[in-house]
């Protein structure tokens, strides 16, 4: 069902109208209230004025994630501040976490483009959405929780983890919709078979599944064990948080909320328009947001545009199901990691090689990391428990950087690749590009 | 009294166990007592050999991580009892092992035990008088 037809539909001519009246206004907006933007704006000699057409937008600088890391807490709030009325966070992990701040009408267009997303996956307001994501600063949970509450669906804010609540609930409650990672859907049918709970009794029918690459395949497994049709959706903090693309019923390609979110690829070298069609990095301009608007995005997702019109009838454009990052960028359970955390871990610890590879395996369903870290003679001891408190101690410094576990592994010294060239220091064995 | 003891880390990985056992052949190194020691990702192979310093040098340089330990040998008879006799003292000191490990000997009627002490000097003064036959580095290297 297309939740909000008038919009949804739009001819390509109403909304590109649309779309630069908008970019003009947000232009305008920013350059007088958000320094940091007037000023890469001066430096490119470009003024409000310039930005005539939507094809203007390529004259505008690029937001990285490095400067929105820069600008923390409210380097972009382009309105008053009692005007925010909340805040989202990126986990930080990285770093500075990355800041959203809503005004009320930000909300309203979260709920929009959430209820728009659930809507797709067929929520109306006779079902029941388990709502597995995170609650709290993680803008999953409550992201969804607007969309459903927009369209009047029963909301179980059960939040991620406890798998056997969440099967009692499921059962008890006759939820319809499921909203979490594709991993996580995976694990519960896993555990459902493992206790003997009958997944084909319940009511189920679609699962809306995003904040983590998956697979075709991945889709088919999830479809199969737990009897329902399985979505992908798309978002990021950084622009809003999930509700920024989307897949309709026909699952080819996920719709961009374009009057909304204005969606450009490029070449991630040159950082040029790509050829329509072509496959490039994914760049984002929240041509409507008003409490932290971000212009030209660099989502370092790679994805393409899908041609022609889809079948649906919704006329925004598709993109392909991501293909990829631009960056050595990992997603395991959740939680975005950069391999090179790993090594300021390592450089911190006395006594430990700053060498290291990652394994990452797909077991049980659930992501599982591997740091590979070399011994060596002033680590090495001929006791096995003095080896394997080295093992656990590395383990907790990692945690706690890392904010997901890693499972360390002792190899011979010398026997990993240096940093120099280019040093295969990840290997990823989810295949989730198949 | 005390008897160097060559350990080396080994990777849990295929191949890895041969490549220390090819690198000792290679230099004529005889092992006369062996022990592995595993987890669930690694282990640590001890070793007592006729050459030491030679196989220490040539682990070395094949890459991979060596350490010598000291340990201690008690000679006992290969026959019932003959271990518990030996641990009946150990624990009537009130001494702690670390590891332990024993091989029997050729052409003898006894086995000899290796064990690592946490202090192994202090415990060998506790053992002297004991009654325990403690044998010298040469009699357990190049018999």
């Amino acid at each position: 069902m297309i939740w909000n037809p008038e919009k949804e539909t739009l001819s390509r001519d109403q909304l590109s109208r649309q779309q630069t009246e908008n970019l003009k206004k947000l232009v305008r907006q920013v350059y007088g209230k958000v320094p940091f933007y007037r000023h890469k704006m001066d430096e490119r000699g470009i003024r409000p004025e310039d930005i005539r057409e939507l094809t203007d937008i390529v004259k505008l600088p690029f937001t990285t994630k490095n400067d929105l890391r820069e600008v923390y807490p409210l380097g972009l709030l382009a309105v008053d501040r009692d005007k925010i009325a909340e805040v989202h966070t990126s986990s930080g992990t990285t770093g500075k976490p990355v800041v959203d701040a809503y005004t009320a009408r930000d909300l309203d267009i979260w709920s929009e483009s959430m209820a728009r997303t659930l809507s797709m996956g067929g929520c109306t307001a006779a079902d029941t959405v388990q709502n597995a994501y995170g609650y709290g600063l993680f803008t999953g949970g409550l992201g969804v929780h607007y969309g459903a509450r927009r369209i009047g669906a029963n909301i179980i804010p059960i939040s991620g983890g406890n798998t056997r609540r969440q099967l009692e609930m499921m059962q008890d409650f006759g939820s319809t919709i499921l909203t979490c990672t594709p991993s996580y859907a995976l694990y519960i049918a896993e555990f459902a078979a493992g206790n003997g709970i009958d997944l084909a009794g319940m009511q189920l029918k679609s699962a809306l599944l995003g904040a983590e690459p998956w697979s075709e395949n991945m889709r088919r497994e999830i479809e199969n064990k737990l009897h329902l049709k399985a979505y992908d959706i798309y978002g990021l903090t950084e622009i809003i948080g999930p509700g920024v693309a989307s897949e309709c019923e026909e699952q080819h390609g996920l719709h961009l909320f374009e009057d909304h979110f204005y969606p450009e690829i490029i070449n991630p070298e040159t950082g040029e328009p790509v050829k329509p069609g072509e496959k490039g990095e994914l760049v984002i301009t929240t041509i409507t947001k008003e409490g932290t608007p971000v212009l030209r995005y660099r989502t370092r997702d790679i994805t393409f545009f899908l041609p022609g019109a889809c079948v649906c009838g919704r006329t925004c454009r598709r993109m392909h199901r991501l293909l990829g990052r631009t960056d050595d960028m990992l997603i395991i359970r959740g939680v975005n990691i950069f391999p090179s955390q790993v090594e300021q871990v390592l450089l911190r610890i006395e006594a430990v090689e700053p060498h290291y590879q990652l394994v990452i395996e797909r077991q049980n369903k659930l992501d599982r990391l591997e740091v590979q870290v070399e011994m060596n003679d002033e680590l090495f001891s001929d006791e096995i428990k003095q080896l394997e408190a080295v093992e656990k101690m590395i383990e907790r410094e990692l945690h706690s950087e890392l904010n997901v576990h890693a499972r360390v592994k002792l190899v011979n010294p010398k026997s990993l690749p240096r940093s120099e060239g280019k040093a295969q220091r990840v290997i990823d064995r989810r295949q989730l590009t198949e | 009294m005390i008897i160097q003891q060559i350990s080396v880390f080994v990777e849990n990985k295929s191949g890895k166990l041969h490549e220390v056992a090819a690198v000792l052949a290679g230099e004529n190194v005889n092992i006369r007592a062996l022990s592995l020691a595993d987890s669930a990702s690694f282990g640590v192979l001890r070793m007592i050999v006729d050459k030491t310093d030679i196989a220490y040098k040539a682990l070395k340089a094949a890459g991979l991580t060596v350490k010598i330990s000291e340990v201690v040998a008690i000679e006992v008879p290969d026959k019932v009892g003959g271990f518990a006799e030996v641990m009946k003292v150990m624990n009537d000191a009130g001494i702690n092992v670390e590891y332990m490990y024993a091989f029997v000997e050729k052409n003898q009627d006894n086995a000899i035990l290796i064990f690592r002490f946490d202090d192994v000097r202090g415990t060998l003064a506790i053992l002297k008088d004991k009654g325990l036959r403690m044998l010298q580095a040469r009699e357990v290297q190049s018999r």
